[in-house]
């Protein structure tokens, strides 16, 4: 594979930036180190929606997979001490198996659109439900934490949060990782067959294409990065709770993120985590400063910004369908174009 | 080659074809005509498996096909256009058609085949095969023939054209009969034709098949429709009628 040379570059900044953050911010590395942790994280897992939302198959319910990531691999680890080394690979197995479990029958059924849409929402909450249920050892709505490994840094107990440095690399390989699917099944033939059924199903099984098993293939493999983008977050963050990694907060996070990014483009997603970051950031510390607001609803002010996210994912689908990075590089074309 | 048997669909309570049956021998270019609404285009869907023929039987050289999904039947052998084209609009042309060549032939060729194959059936329709090509701007005419070169794409034995040619004039229907001769003479490939204008068609067609209220009424030389009776109340009579009303 040819690497362009705009994105080796990109990828040399990526690299060195970690080290231009401990340079710049000597007091505050591990504030920011945070912030693009968290942004790669997510960016990995908008990308792994956007692999299927790409094509018309629009899931409200991605956070039940994320969940299934964080929680398989961690109640494995708590409670049978397996190593999140196998515990993630067994994580992806169970999301994989339940994304199967939705897909055959609603793609059997052509339940398309809307419907498949709500069937997803069915999903997350019922993951939701069993997290909540299952409280004895997921500690319910309050969530819970993977058990500390030594001093918390271990390549058997895949526990890297306590160096920030480790966490970051361990984050922009995730992420690459990501990128790298979403770049072969853009080359992939199976690319072409998702486009043509994503506009006309009856066309595209006219030309051969096996509608049932392309959107079975493409929505297993975005459950699986999301599994795994949601036991990695896991355990980074050294806590999971249904309304961090698993609800439908998660969700709609998710497709506000990767429609807002693009959901198109390789980097669309990517743009979307950075475009989500910045946004919850600045909104947590409006809300934290703001007085009249925290008289209002107290701790609670901090919930609102799933609210914002709901009305901005409206609007961006109303103005802006193709998202920020779509709608850059049409514009850069045009003007290329025209001059 | 292709035994359509008794072949019943139903909408509900209304029977779009109510007992169709015809066969199809190797090499055959055969009419399927009919007036407006006789059921053609249901025939096509029920044998390229869009449809689940509600009775009857279709077999292919030899195998039962009835029922089958639409993607079993293509690798099958059978390649399909639609009356009004469905080109996928986010791909470009050569995509359009290399999608067919590889999907087609169920992945059995390799890609740079299948990047060939898609240049050669666009090249026989005469589209062009540049890369950068789009659907976007294309004509009717273009179109059709863009629907073709998919269907030659997925290499068929048997080609069922629905080609309604209303949108046409007379001299691109003339080149759309030429190049269904053509791609027979070319590829050796067995084509139904469905049609509902007689006159294009006659020329080239060895055998035809008319249709009226889904039912066949004539099957046989194309010559012979012209001078049967029951073709000429039901199909000319009624086109003659059409003229005369368009007349001031
Ligand atoms: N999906 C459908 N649902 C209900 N009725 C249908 C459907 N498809 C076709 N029909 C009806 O079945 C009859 C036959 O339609 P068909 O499209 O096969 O005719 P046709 O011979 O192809 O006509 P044309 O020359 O206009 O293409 C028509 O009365 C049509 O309205
Ligand atoms: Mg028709």
């Amino acid at each position: 594979m040819k690497l362009n040379p705009a994105y080796a570059v990109g990828l040399a900044a990526l690299v060195a930036l970690p080290f231009a953050i401990r340079a710049v911010f000597p007091g505050s590395e591990k504030y920011y180190l945070h912030i693009v942790i968290q942004m790669l994280l997510w960016a990995q897992i908008y990308t792994g929606w956007a692999l299927m939302g790409r094509f018309g198959l629009t899931s409200l319910g991605h956070g039940a997979f994320t969940g299934i990531g964080a929680y398989v691999t961690v109640m494995l680890w708590n409670f049978a001490g397996l190593t999140p080394l196998i515990g993630i690979p067994v994580a992806i197995v169970v999301a994989v198996a339940l994304a199967l479990l939705i897909g055959y029958p609603s793609f059997l059924q052509r339940i398309r659109g809307h419907y498949f849409a709500l069937l997803t929402l069915a999903m997350v909450e019922f993951v939701r439900l069993c997290i909540v249920g299952l409280r004895d050892f997921t500690g319910g709505s309050l969530g819970t934490q993977p058990a500390r490994y030594g001093d918390g840094i271990s390549f058997y107990a895949v526990q890297f949060e306590a160096d920030r440095m480790i966490a970051y690399f361990v984050a922009l390989a995730v992420w690459l990782a990501g990128i790298l699917v979403w770049v072969r099944v853009d080359r992939s033939m199976d690319r072409f067959a998702l486009e043509a059924l994503g506009q006309d199903e009856e066309a595209a099984a006219a030309v051969g294409i096996n509608v049932t098993r392309e959107k079975l293939k493409i929505t297993a493999l975005s459950a699986a990065m999301c599994a795994f983008g949601g036991a990695i977050f896991a355990q980074y963050q050294m806590y999971i709770g249904p309304d961090t990694i698993a609800g439908f907060g998660v969700s709609l996070n998710i497709v506000f993120g990767a429609v807002a990014g693009g959901i198109g483009v390789m980097l669309g997603p990517t743009i979307g985590a950075l475009f989500t970051q910045l946004l919850s950031e600045g909104l947590r510390m409006f809300f934290q400063g703001s007085v009249t607001l925290n008289a209002m609803f107290g701790s609670r002010v901090l919930s609102l910004d799933t609210l914002i996210y709901g009305v901005l994912l409206v609007l961006f689908i109303i103005h802006m369908p193709r998202g920020i990075v779509g709608t850059a590089m049409e514009y850069w074309r045009k003007h290329k174009r025209g001059s | 080659m292709l035994a359509v048997e008794g072949l019943v669909k139903m909408f509900g309570g209304f029977s779009a074809i109510s007992n169709v049956s015809f066969r199809v021998g190797k090499g055959e270019i055969l009419g399927l005509i009919g007036p407006n609404g006789s059921g053609k285009s249901t025939t096509f869907n029920c044998i390229a498996g869009l449809y689940v023929p509600t009775r009857g039987r279709i077999s292919f050289e030899g195998h039962d096909i009835t029922g089958k999904p639409a993607n079993a039947i293509c690798h099958a052998g059978i390649g399909r256009t639609f009356q009004i084209p469905r080109p996928f609009h986010k791909l470009t042309v050569l995509e359009n058609v290399a999608l067919a060549a590889w999907f087609g032939q169920n992945r059995t060729v390799n890609r740079e085949q299948c990047w060939r194959q898609a240049a050669e059936a666009l090249e026989l329709v005469g589209l062009p095969t540049t890369p950068e090509t789009t659907t976007e701007g294309m004509g009717a005419a273009a179109l059709k023939k863009l629907e073709l070169a998919r269907a030659l794409a997925s290499q068929p034995k048997l080609l069922l054209a629905d080609e309604s040619l209303n949108g046409l004039d007379p001299s691109e229907m003339n080149q759309a009969a030429d190049m269904l001769e053509m791609i027979r003479r070319e590829r050796g490939i067995t084509i139904v034709w469905v049609e509902h204008i007689m006159g294009v068609l006659m020329r080239v067609v060895d055998r035809v098949v008319v249709l009226d209220h889904g039912e066949v009424i004539y099957d046989g030389d194309p010559h012979g429709a012209q001078s049967n009776s029951a073709v000429i109340e039901v199909y000319l009579g009624r086109e003659a009628a059409k003229r005369e009303e368009a007349r001031p």
